[in-house]
């Protein structure tokens, strides 16, 4: 089994990476993905899986002759919840409350830990199944309930297989897109055992037998457990309801057996009104897995007499989402509806992958995101807004219409705002000398005539009438390392045209 | 040729907006849109004021830094009816970004400056397909050929397939199509310095798609893309070499680029 | 000051600018055309598209098409609604699932339940878990769930079913949207019908 090189690893396993205080820093993203890209089996798994999800979307995406009509709806349907945020969750809680739901509210992942492992404490559970959440992810829940000597076991197939292999998810929607079908095989039959029904012994790498050993493995968990905890990917603020969108069934069987629930809701997952679901719940599977409906949709509001869990939790989850809305421009970020579709499109995370982010907010989305939510003081959220060549890739799929690339030029703005005044780096005096060159064009053809006279002498018999340059000093080096780089030409295109009066005067006939 | 177009009959002033990369690095590139347009009817001016779009400068970060380079593009050509670049990333640059420094900078004037203007300023396909109403600019060029269509063009701009058009049109041309086209060649600008490793394996990628398709000449409407992509198959003696589309659309028999 | 006094202080501050409040653009409720085909024939192709198995039937074939879909299984969840408005002949043991615990679910053969709403272009199943239906787990747990679908209950798209379920008045109740048998990608992105949930889904529609 390769081990995964990015990160620095806890005593107890994979790296810190939610948003939370004991986040210690990783490496910068362009680190991460020297080594990253050096993986053959991650590189291979990747650009096979998002190639076919790529695909399934386009297919999906291409039978709606109103796409982009939805995509409009949905994000004012996200815009006009934020805009007005305090009134929707007040509402929600409202309803919630009414329909016999306690709701809770957390500032942060501390809080949020805290009070489910209390409701956990309370019910006496030694073991609580979980419904795949991004949320429970970001505040580091499994360890704050490893931590009180409660077993956390994810039931998603991804994340039972990230959490056997002690790994930690790449992805948003598939958070072990990294892994293949044979590396799956081992750690199942390496790790099951070790926490409950082990995995069939003449276990293949087929994938149905590999399904077909999580469900036989994860059956005896949710026909025991009491207490469940999801994430939601809708609440919606007229109703009180919550929406878990999902595939497997692990969700339906976690929402529905366990007498108590709790669900760890960040509150930019309200939604004003139940009828906005007819837009959500369209652009969302579409987006996210390629299909025109995910298998299942559970949608529950408080607890239902004589039907699945009747001691019903909700907790409200900030941890830095209120600072990120309070950036005029950066608020957009909170509109994700976490489909992933930014990340299958994105160059740059088919190829680094998703660890590199150093987040459980992998991608296009992430490194816009994270860096807002956990802030710019560590280098690695400093490299997360760099981590993109700017295609803008991420926001043609964006179903709720996030300006990813814009987003992402302006945290690298608050980048290097936060570095001025401060001893300068030299990119800093470089772009600086730059922008002053370029106020001028006596200044930039001062710069020119330079440039010409080094690449006339290259291009000189007595220099080997170079074309191309194949090494460069430091740190134009990281250009032609693989690059060959031009040789400047002789005369630049404004001497040209100064000197043939834009080519109406022929060679001979030269001014001066 | 015709040698009435409707910007020659309007007597619209047309300025060149070279951009710095090409008038340092690659100045074939600006002499082929003189000619090219010349050839079409329009006869361009270069005001000499002109320096950069700043858009090195805003992709990185550094905003303030970009203000006199946005300053210096008003003054060169607020007087111009058109303003036509051989770059869609810089065009994408001076239409979606040259607001937001104007907005920062607090000046209103400046601001109303750069609304005026964003909107004449045009990437040479646009230019020709839109303004000139041309889809075929006459032009000659007997070699295989692929072209990228760049990442700022598609979908900073969406041209769409206007590049594509002109080239169709081109005589004696082999176009053959660039497989996963729309994926980007890893340049992105200051990213292909900050993050090599990762733009690089981007532009391998793409390099063995160009390679794939049997191609003696990658096209683009891009430079910089083309520096980058045109770097790696250098660098691997692909024998393919790169070209602006305005060089292959200048190119005619009588003066083959 | 208590932490939902905080956030929302917090939220009130972050929306000092007072952005305006945009207007959704979209008309909702409204049918989606179905295509070249009507509401039935889109439904059973999009719910076949899943791999799951459907029959369509007249009113008077239901009770058959429930005994053929339940094949061999011996022990049945179907309520009294359920038994009582489709009579079958199925040689089964019928069970309540109000009778039964998880771990009883868990060993019956096959649940046979109706559905509240289909929709034609998603192949999707909407249960509000009323009579007939019985309670979320009973769908869930039995690996066969066999559902019956009236052709009148079928609307063409997931925003005429949005509204369906207001007009019921069903909004709060437990609801479950089921397009196809249980299924992931987890693995190479390659799909895999059956996992958690029943690992065959058979619908009836009835005309």
């Amino acid at each position: 089994m390769r081990e995964r090189t990015t990160g620095t690893r806890q005593a107890d396993g994979h790296p810190h990476v939610g948003i939370t205080t004991t986040f210690l820093g990783m490496p910068t993203f362009q680190e991460a993905a020297r080594v990253s890209l050096t993986d053959t089996v991650q590189r291979r798994n990747l650009a096979h899986a998002t190639g076919v999800i790529r695909e399934k979307r386009a297919a999906v995406v291409g039978e709606l002759d109103n796409w982009e009509q939805l995509r409009l709806a949905a994000e004012a349907i996200k815009n006009r919840a934020l805009f007005s945020l305090d009134e929707y969750l007040v509402e929600f809680e409202e309803r919630a409350t009414a329909a016999g739901a306690t709701v809770h509210w957390a500032r942060d992942a501390a809080e949020a830990n805290r009070i489910v492992v209390d409701l956990a404490r309370a019910k006496q559970a030694r073991e609580v199944v979980k419904v795949k959440s991004m949320a429970t992810q970001e505040i580091e829940l499994n360890e704050a309930l490893q931590a009180a000597g409660i077993d956390a076991w994810e039931t998603d197939l991804a994340e039972l297989i990230v959490q056997l292999g002690d790994d930690w998810p790449s992805h948003i929607l598939v958070p072990a897109i990294h892994r293949n079908r044979s590396e799956v095989r081992e750690i199942f039959l390496r790790e099951m055992k070790k926490v409950g029904r082990p995995a069939p012994e003449d276990l293949t790498d087929d994938p149905p037998r590999l399904a077909e050993a999580a469900r036989l493995h994860l059956r005896e968990k949710f026909l025991r457990a009491d207490f469940a905890v999801s994430g939601a990917n809708f609440a919606i603020a007229e109703t009180g309801s919550l929406v878990v969108v999902e595939s497997e069934g692990n969700g339906r069987m976690c929402l529905s057996l366990p007498r108590t629930l709790v669900s760890v809701v960040g509150i930019e997952k309200v939604v004003p009104s139940w009828r906005d679901l007819e837009v959500m719940l369209q652009v969302l599977p579409r987006s996210s897995t390629g299909e025109r409906e995910n298998p299942y949709t559970s949608i529950w509001t408080g607890g239902a007499e004589g039907d699945g869990p009747q001691d019903v939790h909700i907790v409200l989850l900030d941890n830095g989402r209120t600072n990120v809305l309070a950036d005029q421009v950066g608020r957009a970020a909170l509109r994700c509806i976490r489909c992933s579709a930014c990340l299958n499109v994105c160059p740059v995370y088919e190829r680094a992958g998703g660890h590199a982010y150093g987040s459980i907010y992998p991608g296009p989305i992430g490194a816009v995101l994270t860096p807002q939510l956990r802030g710019t003081s560590s280098e690695i959220d400093q490299s997360l807004p760099y981590a993109s060549s700017l295609c803008g890739a991420c926001f043609d799929a964006c179903p709720v219409r996030i300006d990813i690339p814009s987003l992402l030029v302006h945290l690298r703005t608050r980048v290097v705002e936060e570095h001025r005044g401060g001893v300068p780096k030299p990119e800093a005096l470089a772009m600086k000398a730059a922008g002053w060159m370029f106020a001028d064009h006596r200044r930039y053809e001062a710069a020119e005539k330079i440039a010409s006279t080094g690449g006339k002498a290259l291009r000189s018999p007595l220099l080997g009438r170079k074309e191309v340059l194949r090494q460069l000093p430091p740190p134009l080096n990281a250009w032609s390392g693989a690059r060959d780089a031009p040789v400047p030409p002789s005369e630049s295109f404004r001497s040209w045209w100064k000197r043939t009066d834009g080519g109406r005067l022929g060679p001979s006939e030269e001014r001066e | 040729m015709s040698t009435t177009s409707p910007v020659a009959a309007t007597g619209l002033r047309v300025a060149l907006f070279a951009t710095c990369f090409n008038d340092l690095m690659w100045p074939e590139t600006p002499k082929a849109v003189v000619r090219l347009l010349r050839r079409l009817g329009v006869e361009v001016e270069f005001p000499v004021e002109q320096t950069c779009c700043g858009q090195m400068f805003t992709n990185t970060g550094y905003l303030d830094e970009a203000e006199p380079a946005v300053r210096t593009f008003v003054r060169a050509f607020d007087s111009y009816d058109a303003i036509i670049a051989p770059s869609g990333s810089c065009v994408g640059s001076v239409r979606h970004q040259h607001r937001d420094i104007a907005r920062r900078a607090d000046d209103d004037r400046l601001l109303d400056r750069v609304e005026a203007l964003s909107p004449r300023t045009y990437e040479l396909s646009e230019f020709i397909v839109d303004v000139l109403g041309v889809s075929d600019v006459g032009a000659y060029f007997p070699h295989r050929v692929t072209y990228h269509p760049t990442c700022h063009s598609l979908r900073m701009l969406r041209v769409g397939d206007k590049p594509l058009q002109l080239l169709r049109a081109v005589k004696g041309i082999d176009l053959v199509e660039l497989p996963a086209a729309d994926q980007c060649c890893g340049f992105g600008g200051t990213f292909a310095m900050k993050n090599a490793d990762t733009s690089i394996a981007m532009g391998a990628d793409k390099s063995r798609h160009v390679r794939d398709t049997g191609a003696e000449v990658l096209a683009a409407g891009d430079n910089s893309c083309l520096a980058h992509i045109g770097g790696l198959l250098s660098r691997e003696r692909s024998g393919i070499r790169i070209m602006h589309l305005a060089e292959i659309l200048a190119s005619t028999e009588e003066d083959p680029s | 000051m208590s932490a939902r006094d905080e956030i929302l202080g917090r939220v009130r501050s972050a929306l000092a600018d007072r952005p305006e409040l945009p207007e959704v653009p979209w008309e909702y409720g409204r049918p989606v055309s179905t295509g070249d085909l009507d509401l039935v024939d889109r439904f059973v192709e999009r719910v076949t598209d899943y791999r799951a198995r459907v029959d369509v039937v007249d009113r008077d074939e239901a009770g058959d098409a429930i005994a053929t879909a339940l094949g061999d299984a011996r022990h049945v969840v179907g309520d009294r609604t359920l038994r009582e408005s489709w009579p079958s002949d199925a040689e089964v043991e019928w069970l309540d699932a109000a009778d039964l615990t998880s771990t009883e679910l868990d060993r019956v053969d096959a649940v046979v339940t109706t559905a509240t709403i289909g929709i034609a272009n998603t192949g999707t199943l909407v249960l509000d878990h009323g009579r007939g239906q019985g309670r979320r787990a009973a769908s869930l747990v039995p690996d066969v769930h066999v559902c019956l679908v009236s052709a009148d209950q079928i609307v063409s798209d997931v925003p005429e079913a949005v509204a369906r379920i207001t007009e019921l008045g069903a909004q709060t109740h437990p609801l479950t949207w089921i397009s196809g048998p249980s299924a992931t990608s987890d693995i190479e992105l390659s799909r895999v019908e059956g996992v958690h949930g029943p690992r065959t889904l058979h619908v009836i529609v009835v005309r």
